[in-house]
Formats: C-alpha cells, sequence, structure tokens
C-alpha cells in the first residue's frame, strides 16, 4: 500500500489558495516588500523555507507578522503567487499551535481590534487602545499624540454600540473566538 | 445619484473630517448617500491577520444589510473596500459558504449592488464637467502629489483599478479643482499603517520616504482617500511638516462649502499656512 504524505507546501497552498510551489526565487517579491527591513526573512525566503518544509522556523518568524498585506508582492509575481494570504496562514498556524506570537505587539493590536468588534460591533478606538496597551504592557507610549487627537474631537470618549451586537457574536461564535 | 453609505470606524474617530468633507462635497454634487443602516466593522487588517474565516464573514453581515436597496455601496476607507470586495467574491465563488452566510445572515445573496470606493465614484460616476462647473477657487498653486496608497488598487483581480502600478484618476480630478498635481513614484506604496502604534519605528521610516520622495518631485501637500494613510502620514512625520489632505477636503475648498477650515483644523500639522501663502484662504 502507498502511503501518501501531504507535504508542508501542499498544505500551505491548500489553506492560502496560493501556488507557492511554482516560485522560481527570482525575488520580485523581496524587492517591491516595503517592510523587508525589519523581516527576519525576507518574502522571497519565507517562500523558500515553506518548500524546505521549515515550518518550526516559519511559525517563529518575524516576517508574517510585519507582513502589511500590502499586496505588492502579489501584484508583481511572475508566477501568480499572493504572499499576503500565505502570510495569514502562518499567523494563523503559528496560533492555533500554540507558538507565541513572534512580534508580540503586532499580536496585541490585533487581538484588542477584533475584541473591540466582539464587544460593540465597531471599533471603539478608546478602549480598544487601553486594552492594546494593557496587552502590549505599554502604557505610555504616543500618550500625547492621543491626547491631542481627543482634544480634536478624533477618537471619541463612548462607544457605539450596534443594535443587532447578537449577529455579530453569532459570526465569532462560529469561528470558536 | 443614490448610493448605500458605508462609512466605516475610522469616519467616526481619526477619519472625522473625512466624513464631513464627503458629506458636504457629495450633498454639492447631488450625490445622495444612504447609509446602511446598523452596519458593522468589515475587520480590517486584524482579522485576516487573525482568523480568516472572520475575515470573510464579517464584511459578509454589511453586504447581506446593503443587498436589499439594490444600490452600489459607496465605501470611503480602502481597507473596508478592499475587505467587502474580498467577501463579496466568495459568496459569488464559494457556495457552501455563501449557503451558510445567508442562512446565518438571514438573506439570499443575489450579488446585486457592488461595493465601491468614494474616488472611483467620482472619478467614473460623474461627467467631468459635474466638478468643473462647481470650481468656485481654482487650487491654483496647490502642487500636491495623489497618493492611492495600497489598499485601494490592490490585489488588481480585486479592486480592477485602471493600473495597479501608476493610477491616474486622482490627478485627474485634482487637475479639475485647479490644481497642478506633480507626478512621482511612491503613489501606491505602502504608509505601514497598520504597524503604526506597535512599531512605529518602522512606520516612521516608510512616512519618512514617502514625504522625501514628495518633496523630491516639487509638491507641497500629499493627497489621500484613505483614512488610515492620513492619521499615518500626519502623526508620523519626524521633523518635516508637509500637508496631508483628504482629496474631498480639497474639493470643498474649491467649491468654497462652509466648514472646510473646520475639517483642516483637525489635522495635526496645520495646512492653513500653505494656503495662506498660496492665497486660497
Amino acid at each position: 500500500m502507498i502511503e501518501t504524505v501531504t507535504s508542508f507546501s501542499e498544505i500551505i497552498e491548500a489553506r492560502s489558495g496560493e501556488p507557492v510551489r511554482s516560485c522560481y526565487f527570482c525575488q520580485k517579491c523581496t524587492a517591491g516588500c516595503p517592510v523587508v527591513h525589519a523581516m527576519d526573512y525576507q518574502p522571497a525566503q519565507v517562500v523558500r523555507l515553506i518548500l524546505l518544509g521549515r515550518k518550526d522556523t516559519l511559525l517563529r518568524s518575524t516576517a508574517p507578522w510585519l507582513c502589511v498585506s500590502c499586496e505588492t508582492c502579489g501584484t508583481r509575481c511572475p508566477n501568480g503567487i499572493r504572499l499576503a494570504p500565505v502570510m495569514d496562514v502562518l499567523k494563523e498556524m503559528a496560533l492555533q499551535e500554540g507558538v507565541a506570537p513572534a512580534e508580540k505587539k503586532v499580536y496585541a493590536l490585533h487581538q484588542s481590534f477584533i475584541d473591540s468588534i466582539r464587544l460593540w460591533g465597531r471599533v471603539h478606538e478608546l478602549s480598544m487602545l487601553m486594552e492594546y496597551k494593557l496587552r502590549a504592557i505599554d502604557i505610555f507610549t504616543d500618550i500625547g499624540m492621543g491626547l491631542q487627537l481627543i482634544i480634536k474631537g478624533k477618537i471619541p470618549v463612548l462607544p457605539e454600540r450596534i443594535k443587532n451586537l447578537e449577529q455579530v457574536k453569532a459570526l465569532y461564535r462560529r469561528t470558536g473566538r | 445619484m443614490r448610493y448605500s453609505y458605508y462609512p466605516g470606524c475610522t469616519i467616526s474617530a481619526t477619519g472625522v473630517e473625512y466624513g464631513r468633507s464627503i458629506d458636504a462635497v457629495c450633498a454639492a454634487l447631488g450625490i445622495e448617500l444612504v447609509e446602511l443602516e446598523d452596519w458593522s466593522c468589515c475587520g480590517s487588517s486584524a482579522a485576516h491577520a487573525l482568523d480568516h474565516e472572520l475575515s470573510l464573514s464579517l464584511p459578509a453581515r454589511n453586504i447581506a444589510l446593503a443587498q436589499p436597496s439594490g444600490l452600489d455601496t459607496l465605501m470611503p476607507c480602502p481597507a473596508c473596500y478592499q475587505r467587502t470586495l474580498n467577501a463579496d467574491k466568495h459568496l459569488r465563488e464559494d457556495e457552501g459558504w455563501r449557503k451558510e452566510m445567508e442562512t446565518l445572515l438571514g438573506f439570499t445573496y443575489n450579488g446585486q449592488g457592488r461595493p465601491r470606493h468614494l474616488l472611483d465614484v467620482l472619478g467614473n460616476d460623474l461627467p467631468a464637467e459635474a466638478i468643473t462647473s462647481r470650481v468656485k477657487r481654482p487650487l491654483k498653486g496647490l502642487r500636491p502629489v495623489s497618493y492611492y496608497g495600497c489598499m485601494l488598487v490592490r490585489p488588481p483581480e480585486l479592486t480592477g483599478w485602471d493600473d495597479p502600478e501608476h493610477p491616474v484618476l486622482m490627478d485627474r480630478l485634482l487637475v479639475a479643482l485647479g490644481a497642478e498635481p506633480v507626478s512621482w513614484s511612491y503613489g501606491v506604496d505602502c504608509c505601514g499603517a497598520s504597524l503604526s502604534l506597535n512599531r512605529s519605528d518602522v512606520v516612521k521610516t516608510l512616512v519618512g520616504r514617502l514625504v522625501a520622495a514628495a518633496e523630491e518631485a516639487g509638491a507641497n501637500c500629499i493627497v489621500t482617500v484613505c483614512g488610515m494613510c492620513h492619521i499615518n502620514l500626519d502623526t508620523r512625520q519626524q521633523g518635516t511638516q508637509m500637508p496631508i489632505f483628504y482629496l474631498t477636503e480639497l474639493m470643498g475648498l474649491a467649491f468654497d462649502l462652509p466648514g472646510w477650515e473646520k475639517w483642516l483644523r483637525k489635522h495635526l500639522i496645520n495646512p492653513l499656512p500653505l494656503l495662506k501663502s498660496l492665497r486660497l484662504r
């Protein structure tokens, strides 16, 4: 009997819908990436690591967390590979497998953001930012700017709650969040 | 002209002047905006970063709300626009998921009413004279660079914009207002807004690069149609004071609509000295 083993790259392809195995390493993605200077592995290296099956390395990498989903790589890739959805799969996988996010503050903001939507149906920046600051243990950064924005009426103090919040909560329950 | 209107969360917060200028400009141009009753957040970057399913279902709820009117939905925020287009594509293409959403959200998907970005509506649905005939104060001397940002034009298979590397729609509108847009190569480069709070070091680099490129091109301001780009460029410049305008603010100024000065006073980088020096105020 032949045993079929699904490779890591096939799993990534199935979950992201992106044909990463078509990569011929031209590195156009790396060349156009605006945040590459801050990443531990460059976008093209991420693809190469996927093809090499280096899952552990990737789930601990900062690259997926720093990807801003600007879609420059996907727009320019000669093989039609969009890396933004691939980076999303890697982040999701890290969370599902209990690997601590390599960029804790990036994760903290995302989590605070989706918590805010679950609470109000819309994002309420002030409470969302307070949650973020507690999660990131980063209380004082940007306080001056925040106050200026509140004074200018650009950060409302009170949240707006939507009427059918139950429906939004049902969407969250469906995902197990 | 009537559109369903999805303001998005930014409009009631950091993008408040964007919202007010949209209301005023649309009213002046005879564009009727019907705000979507009980809309919810699209999930933005956070949802797709952490949970693929949520990133599709949150905008699907708004599509369900918009559908009965049959109207196109006007969206001022490129992130809302892109996330909603993405969910719309999944509703069209993934039958099993669509049925699940239809049951959960109590609607039947008919594909009527497309998500449209504000710039697309202003640039493509209106005849050019509609804009030029309302200009009372031509923006002479204003040399903006058009800044589209990343999410508005990409991915091209979703957004179908005129050109994902060199869009020209905003330049056309700025010319109609009497401004003198200058060309540059950074119109669709990302400003990094989603990292603005948690990796501001990265964002300061990106914003610095954009402002330096605008200065080098000979621009005296940057024009945007994105609330996230605006707050990011308005708050993260280091040692420069390049004014950042929303396109609709400039339309309000050129049409001489009441309130434009109040909108501009919401900015952290005060654009009024520039306007004074050009005798536009």
